[in-house]
């Protein structure tokens, strides 16, 4: 139904490794007492080397703890390569935890997603709010394998569990002044380490909010996620409850929400505040549009594969997503409304 | 003496061999076996890309302690460090076209042209590569005077490198101020020598 072709250069599933064989590679590394090197020269660049990816350590010390969902499998999208999961939950840009791509998965684990309140409000007959519970019991969930196009040029495929965010929106019945929809992660800076320390936090403000027009929020595609690999979602990627606008780049899928509002004007954007030049409010995936400092034109697809992987492939109108979605924005001069 | 000044010279040469090529060593089989994060791509690029900052620091960081600690020997190491300056950037670069463009010529040229943070790395590599180049003894001695006017560019290219990295990031400017701070005071310590290097492109 949603994505009908798998792309030209998608990786063969040979190219998927198992994550036993990283575990063993990283053993037969440490004996070959590479590691360590870099530690012992002490200097600060060493420090991502060494993070220790896929080290097994960091898999049961303080973990978060993920369960199992209940949903109805993806049948339509199994062609797509699909980033290994270590990696999806290892990569990740969520500044609350740290700037850096491995902070969130090291700094996280301790997060509290029970309890949670998720508050839908603003032009609308029925307000709600949503507890923990609600979030996975209020709809069937259902599987969704989607692209996901960072703003950065490198891409993942990642099978989501969630449910459409124009389900929960028909629950509230936005009223007709409802344009824009809202969406505001929880701001917590005794649990969110880089929303108290500029430096780690990357100096974006605080609250990180999004926005989305309300044909967009209402699209089919337009998920909300509580899942990735069949389990509740951990903290790095937006536990317990996070969007995903598989058309647009990463940085509007928003993490961790609390609040989602509908309201009368285009909403102010955390990215599109900080440096609109760069980021736009739209932010659609967009090839003919570069970013200011690099080319939108082609993206490099995390799937595995070390640094000999080649992986760069071109980047698609609307993320490949143009046939559901291309529709609203007909009129519209996408290089002015970027 | 056990320490004479030659062994001292050896020691540290030793010292800053391993110091610079064993991360290298260790950076490459961790991203060869995909053990360098999730994107080894963006892992050497970075770790290159500061590694090399960091050389061109201490190289420049070498002439005011010597003066300061009257230590002269220590001038015998700036070519080795320099030399892994070089390295490091030439890595850095071909981290970049390789691995991250994948050897797409066209986009490469369009990106240094293009976007300015590239195109002032660009240059910063440039200038490195004929520093590195001259660095040969016998070209030193060939180029007499000349050879000092040209090695001078190391303040021009320190200066590059800290914009580079200030431009290339999207938010998190503290650690590019950072460096941006030690290389102002690295080349405060040469105030007298800069100025007259200024002036001189006036005068002339």
């Amino acid at each position: 139904m949603l994505i009908k072709t798998p792309s030209k250069s998608a990786l063969k599933t040979s190219d998927i490794t198992d994550e036993s064989v990283y575990i063993q590679r990283r053993k037969l590394i440490k004996s070959m007492g590479f590691l360590g090197v870099g530690a012992l020269l002490g200097s600060a660049i060493t420090t991502t080397a060494n993070a220790g990816f896929f080290d097994n350590k960091d898999a049961d010390s303080g973990s978060f703890k993920t369960t199992p969902l209940n949903f109805t499998s993806d049948k339509d999208n199994l062609s797509l390569i699909k980033t290994p999961e270590q990696k999806v939950i290892n990569h990740n840009n969520f500044y609350e935890f740290g700037a850096k791509k491995n902070q969130p998965a090291e700094l996280s684990q301790n997060f509290k997603v029970n309890p949670w309140q998720l508050t839908i409000s603003g032009e609308c007959d029925n307000p709600i709010r949503l507890d923990y519970n609600d979030l996975t019991t209020m709809f069937a969930l259902e599987e969704r394998i989607y692209r996901l196009r960072c703003v950065e040029a490198w891409s993942m495929v990642v099978p989501w569990i969630g449910f459409s965010l124009a389900d929960l929106l028909k629950k509230v019945a936005p009223n007709s002044s409802a344009k824009y929809v809202l969406f505001e992660t929880l701001h917590d800076p005794e649990q969110m380490p880089g929303q108290r320390d500029r430096r780690l936090g990357g100096g974006i403000a605080y609250p990180y909010v999004e926005g989305l027009r309300i044909d967009e929020a209402m699209n089919p595609l337009t998920l909300m996620s509580v899942g990735l690999y069949g389990k509740t979602l951990p903290p790095q990627n937006g536990a317990p409850i996070r969007l995903v606008v598989p058309w647009k780049y990463g940085f509007k899928s928003i993490k961790s929400i609390v609040s989602i509002k509908l309201v009368r004007e285009k909403p102010q954007t955390t990215w599109n505040k900080l440096a609109a030049n760069e980021y736009g409010f739209y932010a659609n995936v967009n090839p003919a549009h570069d970013h200011p400092r690099w080319s939108q034109a082609s993206e490099r697809r995390i799937t595995s594969g070390g640094l000999f992987a080649r992986n760069r492939i071109e980047t698609l109108p609307f993320n490949g997503y143009g046939e559901e979605v291309a529709h609203m924005y007909k009129n519209m001069d996408l290089n002015k409304y970027y | 003496m056990l320490f004479t000044t030659s062994n001292k010279v050896l020691l540290l040469k030793v010292v800053i061999h391993l110091a610079a090529f064993l991360p290298l060593l260790n950076l490459y089989t961790l991203a060869f076996y995909d053990q360098l994060g999730a994107d080894p791509v963006q892992g050497v690029i970075h770790f290159t890309g500061i590694g090399a900052f960091n050389l061109l620091l201490v190289t420049l960081t070498v002439s005011p302690i010597a003066k300061k600690f009257k230590l002269g020997y220590l001038l015998q190491v700036r070519r080795l460090l320099g030399l892994y300056t070089f390295s490091y950037a030439f890595m850095h670069l071909l981290n970049f076209l390789v691995f991250d463009l994948q050897l797409a010529w066209s986009l490469f040229f369009n990106e240094v042209v293009k976007r300015p943070y590239i195109t002032i790395g660009m240059i910063a590599f440039v200038l490195l590569a004929a520093l590195a180049v001259t660095s040969l003894n016998s070209i030193k001695r060939k180029m007499g005077k000349s050879w000092q006017s040209l090695h001078n560019y190391s303040y021009l290219v320190a200066i590059l490198v800290s914009v580079h990295f200030y431009w290339s990031v999207k938010s998190e400017i503290i650690s590019p101020l950072f460096y941006m701070l030690l290389t102002i005071v690295l080349l405060a310590f040469r105030y007298k020598k800069i100025k007259t290097l200024i002036l001189s492109i006036f005068v002339k």
